[in-house]
Parts: C-alpha cells; sequence; structure tokens
C-alpha cells in the first residue's frame, strides 16, 4: 500500500480500524510496565520522592512538543500538497497537544512549589512553555471561528509554521538564559546525567505517552473525518430542500 | 508506599495528569457516539454520500 493510498480517508478510516485496538492494547501494556517501574524506582538523593512527579513531568512536556512538531508537518501538508487528511490530523492534534501541554505545566508547578519554593516563576523554559500552552489554544480557537474547513485549515496552517520558532526556544531556553528550571539532563551533548534506575522507568512512561498519543491522535483524526462527512450531509441535504 | 514530607503534592500532581487523560479519552468517545448518531439518522432518511455524492466531496 502506498502512502497516497492511505492519504484517502475511506482507507484510513478502515486502516485504523484495525489498528486502533492493537495501539490501545500496547498503550495500556506500556503504561502498566511503566507504572510499575516508577513505583521501583528509587528516591533522588536531592529530591526525594518529589522525583516521582518527573515520570509524568517530561513526558507530557516532550509530547506536547511533540504535539506541535506533528501539527507542523501537517500545516505544511495543508499548505503544500493542500491534502485534507493533513488538515484533519493537524486539527485533531491541537486539543491533544494542548492537554498534554497543560498536564507538563500542571505537575511542573506542584514539583516546583516543593524543591523551588514557589509554583511558578517567569524564567524562560516556564514562560515558554506557558506561550506553546496559549498558541494551542489560538489555533483551535481559529479552527472554531471559521466556518470552512479548508479556509481554517490554511489560516491555523500559517499560525502553526509561526508558532513552530517557539519550539527551539524552548528547548534551548535553560542553555540561553538564566532559569530556575534545570538545564538537560536526557537529551544532551556527553550522553544523559540520570541515573539509569530512574532513566529506564522515565523512557518506558515516555514511550506509554507516545503511544497514548498515536491511539488519541488517530481516533480524534477518525471523528474529525466523520465530522466533515456531518457537515457534507447537512449541506446536500440543505441543498436538496432549497430545490435546484 | 511511603512518599515523604511532599506524598500531597505528588499525589495531587499524579491525579491531576490521570484527569486530563480522562478528559480526553471522554471527549473522544463522547464525539464519536454523537457523531455516529448523526450520521446513522442521516443513513435512516435515505441520505448517504454514496447517493447523493458529487465530484468534489472527498468524505
Amino acid at each position: 500500500m502506498s502512502l497516497i493510498d492511505l492519504a484517502n480517508p475511506s482507507r484510513f478510516l478502515a486502516l485504523t480500524a484495525r489498528a486502533l485496538p492493537w495501539l490501545a492494547a500496547a498503550t495500556v501494556l506500556a503504561f502498566a510496565i511503566g507504572i510499575s517501574q516508577v513505583y521501583l524506582a528509587p528516591d533522588d538523593y536531592q529530591q526525594g520522592a518529589t522525583v516521582k512527579i518527573m515520570f509524568i513531568h517530561v513526558p507530557a512536556a516532550w509530547l506536547g512538543i511533540f504535539a506541535w512538531i506533528v501539527m507542523s508537518v501537517a500545516a505544511l501538508g495543508t499548505l503544500v500538497w493542500r491534502h485534507p487528511l493533513a488538515d484533519v490530523a493537524a486539527k485533531a492534534a491541537a486539543p491533544i497537544g494542548a492537554a498534554f501541554t497543560l498536564m507538563c505545566l500542571v505537575t511542573g508547578s506542584l514539583w516546583g512549589r516543593p524543591m523551588w519554593g514557589t509554583y511558578w516563576v517567569w524564567d524562560a523554559r516556564l514562560t515558554s512553555v506557558l506561550v506553546l500552552f496559549l498558541m494551542y489554544l489560538g489555533v483551535i480557537a481559529l479552527w472554531r471561528t471559521i466556518d470552512d474547513p479548508a479556509q481554517a485549515a490554511r489560516t491555523a496552517a500559517i499560525l502553526t509554521l509561526v508558532g513552530a520558532i517557539n519550539i527551539p526556544i524552548i528547548k534551548f531556553s535553560v542553555d540561553w538564559w538564566n532559569t530556575l528550571h534545570q538545564p538537560a539532563s536526557v537529551f544532551r551533548l556527553g550522553g544523559s546525567t540520570i541515573h539509569p534506575a530512574i532513566l529506564v522507568p522515565l523512557i518506558v512512561m515516555a514511550v506509554a505517552f507516545t503511544l497514548l498519543f498515536l491511539t488519541l491522535h488517530l481516533a480524534a483524526m477518525r471523528n474529525e473525518i466523520m465530522r466533515r462527512r456531518v457537515r457534507t450531509l447537512m449541506m446536500l441535504q440543505a441543498g436538496a430542500r432549497m430545490g435546484p | 508506599m511511603n512518599f515523604g514530607p511532599h506524598a500531597a503534592f505528588i499525589i495531587t500532581a499524579y491525579v491531576a495528569a490521570i484527569a486530563v487523560v480522562a478528559g480526553l479519552i471522554a471527549w473522544i468517545v463522547l464525539d464519536r457516539r454523537h457523531l455516529s448518531r448523526i450520521l446513522d439518522d442521516f443513513e435512516a432518511q435515505g441520505i448517504s454520500r454514496r447517493s447523493t455524492r458529487t465530484d468534489g466531496d472527498k468524505w
């Protein structure tokens, strides 16, 4: 099957109907393994048991960023190839990305209070992630504001690509500015600074979160295709009522 | 399991994460049910994409 076949909405629905149960099962399995590893993971020598918040905070942050990258690739699909399935992918990813970014902000605040003595500081990392969350809300609002899906997709695609500038700012904010947030400790030159007893559960949880994102994204894409079918049928019905 | 003096923060963080994921799943499931019901209503009225399809209809 070629990529262009998969890009056909009906073919996409048929394929994802078969794939989704397996993906959901893999997600549940990955979370079962991840949570059991989190349970067994030792406390950090400095942070104590609060390090357990890291196992949800860090994957949520990665997924918040990943969803915007998915939307940016889809935005290119919309603007360059004008493919409607790219519009669907972008629209479906936005609320999921917003939810993971919100999870990142909330869990980060709850981790910050006992470790830093405050829920929030306006440092570069926290502020740039808050900007990401606000951009998600902006894109979602844009989709809801414009009635014509094709026009909404093009406008949202431009906003998404402009917003992609924030992604490297989030990543490198801890290097470019003095921040209360710790510097990169997993993906960095010279290797991870985290002990394997904590790093392995973190990686397993990141895999589980990624599988969850894929499952939710495919399910939301299927819903969006159904929504467009409903819209088409409503327009046809309205046209039939008005007569020739 | 002993979470130490900051147990409330750890538990609240996990509860918040579970609430966000549960909210996402509920939104997708309820949205799907709602859309399926509308499509079924159209089907019952004899309106379907096959019977009314035009060249410009990709969906």
